[in-house]
């Protein structure tokens, strides 16, 4: 059983630790089999057979991670820089195994004078393993997902 | 600062034999020559035909920067019409794809057109009477352009009426679209798996320049693709490969690789990387479609086909195909500074969905706005886009592997790494850079 609170605080943490560029500790939060999935259209209920902004599995991310802390990474030269603004998450479809949160969000990212907005809702859906809340699915749709964008290098 | 104002013969002397002068990536005024006449003179990619197989689909796109929209005739025939209405200028079809119905409408007026873009209707006709209105280019109604030519089903359009034949100007280069369709065991692609559209602030000419830039993979995408391999290599004995390094890792091949695969070059500024072997040789076979297609082709065309794994093809203008994976993109021009990039996907009928998995994991990691291989290179574009503004040099040089007697050899195979093919593409820039014949 997972509590609103606890369930709430975990998507809370989550965001500020990608806006902190804590990204080793936010891949922990992560099941094994975790995925960080942002569709590419509405409603999108296929990651596989329709193309995605992202569809992650844990290697991937770390791939990722460890390219923006990259030495070479010259994308990152100068970083680019985040910030997420929550609404409150609501705690929904509740099983044994876990719940998943809904939140609506703002995220803006930015680099070397320019930003670009975005805004969205983001599921979490969590699961209690060995005492600790973990995610197998972060699932972000965007409300333009079918838009044109500029680069998105960090994560919402 | 230089002004072209009618002096097309300046546009062109920006071309030299091994360099290019600078404003042709920066300059407002070449990027309306450039929509004027090199995208008018050309035979330019609009859309393929499995995106509109009913009768009054249709997609609406770009030739340059004209919209048109590609739509399925009453008669099943494929038409390309100006999306514009004759009366006053209003885009009629908006949407990005659709069904016309019966008739397109305009919303302003309520003009309305057959799907060959003649004038259905117009309320309250008798105001036109005695007018000359019949004589009007409104008349028209919704202007088709200059030519359609449908090749097994990819849909190319030229804007000018007259100009040069389809087949003369892509000649040989339509094998490697032959290739893709050949990967089907029944011949067919589908557009599939949606389009991933990245805005790049940069001009359109650096991302088809670097299609066949076998100098850049290792240097520019170490912070990618050479992360993902040394990732991978910490991962436990054992490990399944996995498809996504296998995507990652050739790009970090050495020189030597990409001096081995060759560059051909044809007439008319096509050409491509990935002659004998390419990134894309070594992916892992996907169980059951080998056998798929020895039973359509017979074992000896199966392999020829299969065994065929050019990396780029460049369709000049604007248009690149990636025949192995069955994936596409358009560099839609919108700007000198800001280009669209439209990564599209095909299903090959018949074949494995695994094979439709695989190119939409490339195009996402590779083309995407969320691509770490994308991020690496669209920084190297914007960072040329501001700094060619630097009065040090304004020649942008393009002379590796440069043989004089080259501009007179229409179809050749070079050393992988020659910068042949971008040289091919300006002659036939500059080329097209004319007044309509």
């Amino acid at each position: 059983m997972i509590a609103d609170a606890e369930a709430i605080g975990f998507v809370l943490h989550e965001a500020r630790l990608i806006d902190e560029q804590r990204f080793d500790e936010w891949l922990d939060l992560f099941t094994a089999d975790g995925h960080y999935w942002m569709p590419l259209e509405p409603d999108q209920a296929d990651p596989v057979l329709h193309n995605s902004l992202f569809y992650d599995d844990l290697l991937l991310l770390r791939i990722r991670v460890e390219r923006l802390k990259g030495a070479k990474t010259y994308s990152q030269k100068p970083k680019s820089r985040c910030h997420h603004l929550l609404q409150q998450p609501m705690v929904e479809n509740r099983t044994s195994e876990g719940c998943v949160t809904w939140t609506a969000f703002h995220y803006l990212e930015t680099r070397m004078g320019e930003q670009a907005f975005f805004a969205g809702w983001s599921r979490h859906h969590l699961v209690r393993q060995e005492g600790r809340l973990r995610m197998h699915l972060k699932r972000v749709d965007l409300v333009n997902a079918d838009s044109a964008f500029g680069s998105i290098q960090l994560f919402m | 600062m230089t002004f072209y104002h009618g002096d097309l013969q300046a546009v062109r002397d920006l071309v030299r034999e091994g360099e290019v002068h600078r404003d042709v990536y920066t300059d407002p005024d070449v990027f309306a020559y450039e929509m004027e006449h090199v995208f008018a003179n050309t035979w330019v990619y609009v859309g393929h035909a499995s995106q509109i197989p009913k009768t009054a689909d249709f997609v609406t796109t770009t030739i340059g920067i004209k919209p048109v929209v590609m739509v399925r005739h009453s008669d099943g025939s494929i038409r390309v019409l100006h999306n514009r209405c004759p009366h006053k200028g209003t885009r009629v079809a908006n949407e990005a794809c659709g069904n016309a119905g019966r008739f397109f409408r305009c919303p302003y007026h309520a003009w309305s057109f057959r799907t060959d873009g003649s004038i259905a209707a117009i309320p309250l006709p008798q105001g036109y009477e005695g007018t000359g209105f019949e004589t009007s280019r409104a008349a028209e109604g919704m202007a088709a352009v200059g030519a359609v030519h449908v090749y097994r089903d990819f849909v190319f359009a030229r804007l000018h009426p007259r100009g040069i034949g389809f087949t003369e100007f892509f000649g040989e280069s339509l094998s490697s679209i032959d290739n893709m369709i050949d990967r089907s065991p029944v011949g067919k692609l589908e557009i599939a798996g949606g389009v991933l559209r990245y805005v790049h602030r940069c001009n359109w000419k650096m991302l088809v320049e670097n299609l066949t830039d076998t100098c850049h993979p290792m240097v520019a995408h170490e912070s990618s693709a050479g992360t993902a391999v040394a990732v991978w290599k910490q991962q436990p004995e054992g490990t399944p490969r996995h498809p996504a390094v296998e995507i990652f890792a050739p790009f970090v091949s050495p020189y030597q690789f990409y001096e081995g695969m060759g560059i051909r070059v044809w007439p008319n500024g096509h050409g491509h990387t990935g002659v004998s072997h390419s990134i894309h040789s070594d992916y892992s076979a996907i169980p059951g479609y080998f056998e798929q297609m020895v039973a359509a082709y017979g074992e000896e065309r199966a392999r020829e086909i299969l065994g065929t794994n050019r990396h780029n093809t460049v369709y000049f203008p604007n248009l690149t195909v990636k025949g192995p994976i069955q994936a596409m993109r358009i560099f839609k021009p919108i700007a000198a500074d800001r280009t669209m990039v439209e990564s599209w996907t095909f299903r090959l009928v018949g074949a494995p969905d695994q094979l439709l998995a695989r190119t939409l994991m490339y195009s996402r990691l590779v083309n995407a706005p969320t691509s770490p291989v994308g991020h690496d290179d669209l920084e190297m574009y914007e960072r040329a886009q501001d700094s060619l503004h630097s009065d040090a040099n304004p020649w942008v040089n393009m002379q590796r592997l440069y043989d004089p007697q080259e501009a007179g050899i229409a179809t050749a195979t070079a050393n992988g790494t020659t910068e042949w093919q971008m040289r091919n593409q300006f002659r036939a820039w500059r080329h097209f850079m004319a007044a309509v014949p």
